[in-house]
């Protein structure tokens, strides 16, 4: 007998009761649906950090000074001014699996244009900035080499910035003022939301470093040429660790630190707190395919237990295939088929009712959802998986009786 | 007459139960001829059935051989038992065992659909089938709209379908009033007549008259075994019934 001829009676055996039928699907239904929204669910955060991740730069490792220690007294990462500038373009330089490597400096100060003022966060910084931090001009331009080398008086707005103090007027051309220094703003900055601490990464003033250093911050790090912090943003698909270490030596060799001496800089690379936050996302998400995992397991006893009814139901039907000629397997077939179909017809309108579940979900709770094609084709072939394995037992007990016994059957 | 169609040598059937056992056939041996109408009569217990049952490989022997057309059934597996089930043996029950929801000529497929014949050719020849036993007109019918005898015509139709060597009926007529069971031995009749060997198992000793021999079984044993030489006509009591009623 051909598959689809059995494929036909199957479909005919669940006809005749549908609403046994219906019912006994409606387990596999839910359960489907449950795996797949579920998922949805998972994926969807998950998707959710990964894109944090990348709006900081995924390869990003962060530069700071070492700590100065006063009296026993250990001030903490970035207290000394060990690391300049040239640390950064040697970097840059001499190490080729480095893309950007962006000096930083960074001050606070009150940000006056016209009537409105807001306090701030300011950095000074190089064309690799942008680079290193993924990060673009929205409106306007950036600052060019001229600015750079004479330390321009222009400023980039970060968008809470922006809005703070112009609202929806463009802020470009206007004139702003930082620590009484006047700067002109030539640009907006892409919005980027908050950091993962909950930071606002928008709330920001970008100018150049040297118009941070000679114009705003002044003072002894002018003559140093010390930056506080430097982005270096590490090549596609090279290894973080490496880079790290190759830094460690070359910084240690310009700084002229002894073997045994501890580093007079720090750094931090936080894709690693980021890949435990992906990492726990994605746990979440095996935990509750899991959960969902086990209403499809007792869809699956649902169909095991209605099979066996059926077998004893139409025991005589079965006596009769065998007089006719139906072997043992034809019969085995016959009720696996009949349970896989059903498995596969639950599992289909599953689907259906995870994606709506899945929409919906995004809907009402603005929760973000990811559907990931992996996710249904796992949930329909352990529906189908199911059907063969609880439809197993029936099936084998139906084709195991003697012809003669199943005719006789009242 | 050539080689007989039935061999059976010695056949013994019990059946064990927890504490006991029953011996339904003690030691059978009868041949049976090809285009032979038999009829096996016999009180319950007498052990008509289980024999009817080892003819149609429904059930196998405690011991003894059993050979069909040439096959040594008593040897055979399971798979092989379903194949001569299939396509040398038509059944027809005392209570029709038709598939209930399934139409007419469905049902007369069935044996087809074992046998693996191509889907095109399956319609063509159940339907040829139920015309011969009068039903064209009602293939798509469901059992369930159809009379006793019209279902009962519809299971030999079935039975005919795989061009089968030997028709089993047993106790055929036992749910069909006596208009139709003479309706029903005459399509049997004209089985025979045709070339069809027609085993039929039957207590009533009228629906007996119609074959050509007759087998008495008591407690297992053949007790009786007659050919008989003016069989009745099933045709022609139908005609006097009619005429008796009108």
């Amino acid at each position: 007998m051909t598959w689809l001829a059995s494929i036909r009676i199957a479909l005919r055996a669940l006809r005749v009761n549908k609403l046994r039928s219906t019912l006994t699907m409606l387990g596999i239904i839910i359960g489907v649906a449950a795996v797949i929204t579920m998922i949805a669910v998972g994926a969807g955060a998950q998707a959710r950090v990964e894109e944090q991740i990348k709006g900081l730069g995924t390869n990003l490792i962060i530069l700071f000074p070492g700590s100065v220690t006063a009296g026993g007294v250990r001030m903490g990462a970035g207290s000394r001014s060990s690391l300049t500038e040239d640390d950064a373009y040697a970097i840059q330089r001499e190490i080729p699996r480095v893309q950007a490597a962006a000096p930083t400096l960074r001050g606070t100060g009150q940000v006056v244009a016209g009537s409105n003022n807001w306090s701030t966060v300011f950095y000074g910084v190089t064309p690799e900035y942008f680079e290193a931090r993924n990060w673009a001009v929205a409106t306007g331009k950036m600052f060019d080499a001229a600015d750079l080398t004479g330390s321009g008086k222009v400023a980039l707005l970060g968008e809470t910035v922006a809005r703070s103090l112009f609202g929806d007027a463009d802020p470009i051309g206007q004139v702003i003022r930082i620590r009484k220094v006047p700067f002109t703003v030539i640009g907006t900055l892409e919005p980027k939301g908050q950091n993962l601490m909950g930071q606002d990464q928008d709330d920001v003033v970008l100018m150049p470093i040297s118009t941070a250093r000679n114009r705003v911050l002044g003072g002894t790090q002018a003559k140093q040429r010390s930056v506080g912090s430097v982005s270096i943003k590490v090549r596609d698909g090279e290894d973080m660790k490496e880079v790290e270490d190759q830094m460690r030596s070359l910084l240690r060799q310009r700084h002229r630190i002894q073997a045994g001496q501890e580093d007079d800089f720090s750094l931090r690379n936080l894709s690693e707190v980021l890949a435990a936050r992906e990492e726990s996302s994605r746990i979440m998400t095996l935990l509750l395919a899991a959960i969902a995992s086990v209403s499809l397991l007792v869809g699956g006893i649902g169909i095991m237990n209605i099979m066996l009814v059926s077998v004893t139901e139409r025991t005589r039907e079965i006596g009769l295939r065998m007089a006719v000629g139906a072997r043992a397997r034809d019969i085995l077939s016959q009720f696996l088929v009949e349970a896989v179909t059903l498995a596969l017809i639950g599992g289909l309108l599953g689907i259906m009712l995870g994606l709506g579940g899945s929409f919906a979900i995004a809907q009402l709770a603005d929760w973000r959802v990811e559907l990931r094609p992996d996710a249904v084709l796992l949930a329909v072939s352990f529906a189908a998986a199911i059907g063969v394995f609880f439809g197993f037992y029936p099936a084998r007990k139906a084709s195991r009786l003697l012809p003669i016994e199943a005719l006789r059957y009242e | 007459m050539s080689d007989p169609l039935i061999v059976t040598r010695d056949i013994v059937k019990e059946y064990r139960m927890e504490s006991y056992s029953v011996t339904a056939l003690r030691g059978m041996s009868l041949e049976i001829g090809s285009g032979e109408f038999v009829a096996v009569m016999g009180p319950s217990g007498s052990g008509k059935s289980t024999f009817m049952n080892l003819l149609g490989c429904l059930d196998s022997p405690t011991s003894g051989h059993y050979s069909l057309a040439g096959d040594k059934v008593s040897e055979l597996s399971g798979d092989e038992l379903a194949a001569i089930r299939n396509r040398r043996i038509g059944f027809v029950f005392q209570n029709f065992n038709l598939l209930p929801r399934t139409s007419a000529v469905e049902n007369v497929e069935l044996p087809l659909l074992y046998s693996h014949v191509p889907k095109n050719d399956r319609r063509p020849r159940a339907l040829g089938r139920l015309a011969e036993v009068g039903l064209a007109e009602r293939a798509h019918h469901h059992p369930q709209q159809l009379s006793g005898g019209q279902q009962q015509r519809v299971a030999i139709a079935r039975a005919l379908v795989n061009n089968p060597v030997l028709i089993l009926a047993d106790e055929p007529t036992g749910a069909l009033d006596t208009r139709t069971s003479y309706e029903l031995m005459g399509l049997l009749q004209q089985l025979n007549r045709g070339g069809m060997t027609v085993v039929l198992v039957t207590h009533e000793r009228d629906v007996a008259a119609f074959a050509s021999r007759v087998i008495g079984f008591r407690d297992g044993h053949v007790v009786d075994d007659q050919r008989v030489a003016r069989p009745a006509d099933a045709g022609e009591m139908l005609r006097e019934f009619d005429k008796v009623a009108a």
